[in-house]
């Protein structure tokens, strides 16, 4: 099984460069995740692994063979699009066997693994419709069955369920978990959804303006993002940031803001000890609070609530602390009076701090 | 104002392109339909000519100049077409990509379907001169002989299909390239990863997507083909003999020339039907593609 790396890899338009050498190596069967805001590049980066898009500079190995000059067809993907690409005119079992049938394999052998990847995917009832017969979910399903059929080694997804309504779309993301478990290859999958990017990646590559600023597992990113972006980027409801100030008095280290003040542990206070005064950035996660009315009042931040969203067993509050917006993740089982000031203590290891002015992890 | 009124007001609105129509189109068909059952000479009053029924629809088929000329526009008409419906997709898959003055190269092409018929007509007429032509005098210089072009029955059919190439392509060609450029990017781009070169691609993929497109524009220009008459009235008047006379040019001739005004109508009728039953086939197409599509988003809707 084939391992994908990227080196140096570019693209440009014209002059303008949407892609700014980026190194990335994917292990065998990993099923990888580009996540990003629109325009970030990743797409463009698939389309480039599939031979869609050319190279500008740098090269791609599959397997250690550099393909960027190859055809698409010469690489051994398959890809699933977006808009699920099926080809109008054929029914799902033709759909499916495109590949095959222009390899010119036999025709047993070919029905053989249409309905074998049918069954799998719960298409064996609709193999003589046309596309335009399909709903958007059954579409989608074709559109994997086609990459399956095609035992291609490595697997491409450009934001396969974005065209799906909410409730289809989670659905459709176990469905997507459960069928990579199953049949074991390399997944190139990009989103710009960081939900799907958690539920599915062993690994997660955030990109930004062209360039990857963090890659690494999704519990990686979500504990210990490297910068203010990938922090804001990845969890939801977002990570909360307020201003502060390194202040260090004895030998407590503390962050100091409109309206809180909140001791760092040990590790922490170590990695900004030279830095008193120093202006930073102070993030935590709306799951990092909780409503704690006795709690010390250097590890709790006082917040006003103003409205509280109840979604079921969690509910989202949002509150003040000064004149800047927080918000705190729940149980919905815990009632929390509004429009009062109360403390909500800090989860251990729940504070991440970030530069002013680079914005990278402290 | 009234409900009553308010739906009175679309007719209203309607009248005068509708008296524009009875007055310039279904009045003179029905004066043609009932002239193609008398004798008349231009000479007479309507009035004067004799009715002789059906005679001057069955006295045709024994004709046999008729039947060469209908004949001969068969020919003219399936063959132009065939070629311009190769030709035109053919150049709309080359032309269809993004290359630096592919916006001049396109319009360049189009440029023949703009040009008068009649200007056509000379521009070639002039061209296949047997001395002063370009084809003969580039012919001669590169030491061939001159080629007969208008004066003899093979090569005057030939001369005009060629013309007729050159001016009607373009319309194939812009529908193609309109078609091509609709397709859905993406499918394409499958199609790719699966595997197909380019020329799968145009037999898998893009001829089957484009057929829709292709069929109307094919029953649009064989119904155009049917009706030709300036470019050959001016390139060869119907000769030499009878073998570049199209159908319209024997009407006219019937008509002016034999002064057999019932005949030529009775003509004219004849080239309405096959155009009317062209036209039915096209509107059918269309309905029962429509009809088809509607199907599908139903069935889809249900799931």
């Amino acid at each position: 099984m084939p391992t994908l790396k990227l080196e140096r890899l570019c693209k440009r338009y014209a002059s303008h460069e949407v892609i700014h050498s980026i190194d990335l190596e994917m292990a065998d069967r990993e099923f990888t995740v580009l996540v990003g805001p629109s325009g970030c590049g990743k797409s463009t980066t698939l389309r480039m692994i599939a031979g869609l898009e050319t190279v500008s500079d740098g090269e791609i190995y599959i397997d250690g063979r550099p393909v960027s000059r190859l055809e698409p067809k010469e690489r051994g993907l398959a890809m699933v699009f977006q808009d699920y690409a099926l080809y109008p005119h054929m029914n799902v079992a033709k759909n499916m066997s495109f590949a095959l049938r222009l390899e010119k394999k036999p025709k047993a052998e070919i029905n053989k693994k249409v309905n074998e990847v049918a069954e799998m995917l719960g298409l064996s009832n609709l193999l003589h419709r046309k596309p335009a017969e399909l709903s958007g979910g059954q579409r989608q399903r074709v559109a994997m069955g086609r990459a399956l059929t095609r035992d291609a080694a490595t697997f491409l997804f450009d934001e396969p369920l974005s065209n799906l309504d909410a409730k289809l779309r989670g659905q459709m993301r176990a469905e997507l978990a459960l069928m990579s478990q199953q049949v074991q290859k390399n997944m190139v999958y990009v989103t710009h959804d960081q939900v799907e990017a958690m539920t599915l990646a062993d690994r997660i590559v955030v990109m930004q303006d062209g360039h990857i600023r963090q890659q690494g597992t999704p519990e990686e990113l979500f504990r210990h993002p490297n910068s203010k972006f990938v922090a804001g980027f990845i969890g939801s409801p977002p990570m909360n940031f307020l201003k502060g100030v390194i202040s260090q008095s004895g030998n407590e280290t503390a962050v100091v803001g409109q309206g809180y003040k909140l001791s760092l542990s040990p590790e922490q206070a170590q990695r900004v000890s030279k830095q008193d005064n120093q202006e930073v950035i102070l993030g935590i996660r709306p799951s990092d609070l909780s409503y704690a009315p006795d709690a010390k009042a250097e590890d709790a931040l006082e917040l006003k609530v103003v409205i509280s969203e109840y979604i079921g067993a969690q509910s989202i509050l949002l509150a003040s602390c000064g004149d800047q917006n927080i918000s705190v993740e729940i149980k919905s089982d815990q009632p929390v009076p509004l429009q009062e000031t109360m403390k909500f203590a800090v989860h251990k290891g729940g504070l991440h701090l970030f530069d002013q002015k680079t914005e990278a992890a402290i | 104002m009234s409900t009553q009124a308010r739906s009175f007001t679309p007719y209203l609105f309607m009248a005068p392109a509708a008296a524009v129509l009875v007055v310039a189109l279904l009045y003179p068909i029905a004066y043609m339909i009932y002239a193609s059952f008398l004798d008349w000479n231009p000479s007479q009053r309507i009035g004067q000519a004799t009715f002789v029924g059906l005679r001057n629809y069955t006295s045709l088929w024994s004709d046999a100049n008729f039947r060469e000329s209908f004949g001969v526009t068969l020919k003219f008409a399936s063959l132009v077409v065939s070629i311009e419906m190769i030709l035109g997709v053919g150049l709309a898959m080359l032309l269809d990509r993004s290359i630096r003055g592919m916006t001049v190269l396109r319009t360049i092409f189009i440029l023949p379907m703009m040009i008068a018929p009649i200007v056509v007509g000379l521009i070639w007429r002039y061209m296949y001169h047997p001395t002063v032509g370009i084809f003969n005098r580039t012919l001669n210089s590169l030491g061939f002989e001159s080629v007969p072009w208008l004066s003899d029955s093979f090569w005057s059919l030939t001369s005009i299909i060629i013309a007729d190439i050159w001016q009607w392509t373009p319309f194939i060609f812009i529908l193609s390239l309109a078609a091509l450029q609709s397709l859905p990017r993406s499918a394409l781009e499958a199609a790719r990863i699966d595997g197909a070169s380019g020329w799968q691609q145009i037999v898998y993929i893009k001829l089957p997507l484009m057929m829709p497109v292709l069929i109307v524009t094919l029953l649009l220009r064989l119904i155009d083909a049917f009706k030709v008459l300036e470019v050959v009235l001016v390139m060869t008047n119907g000769g030499p003999g009878l073998s570049t006379e199209i159908l319209s040019l024997r009407i006219a001739r019937t008509a002016s020339e034999f002064r057999e005004l019932g005949v030529a109508a009775a003509m004219s009728n004849y080239l309405l039907i096959l155009l009317m039953i062209l036209t039915a086939i096209m509107f059918t197409y269309t309905r029962l593609s429509e009809a088809r599509a509607a199907r599908l988003r139903q069935m889809s809707e249900e799931g």
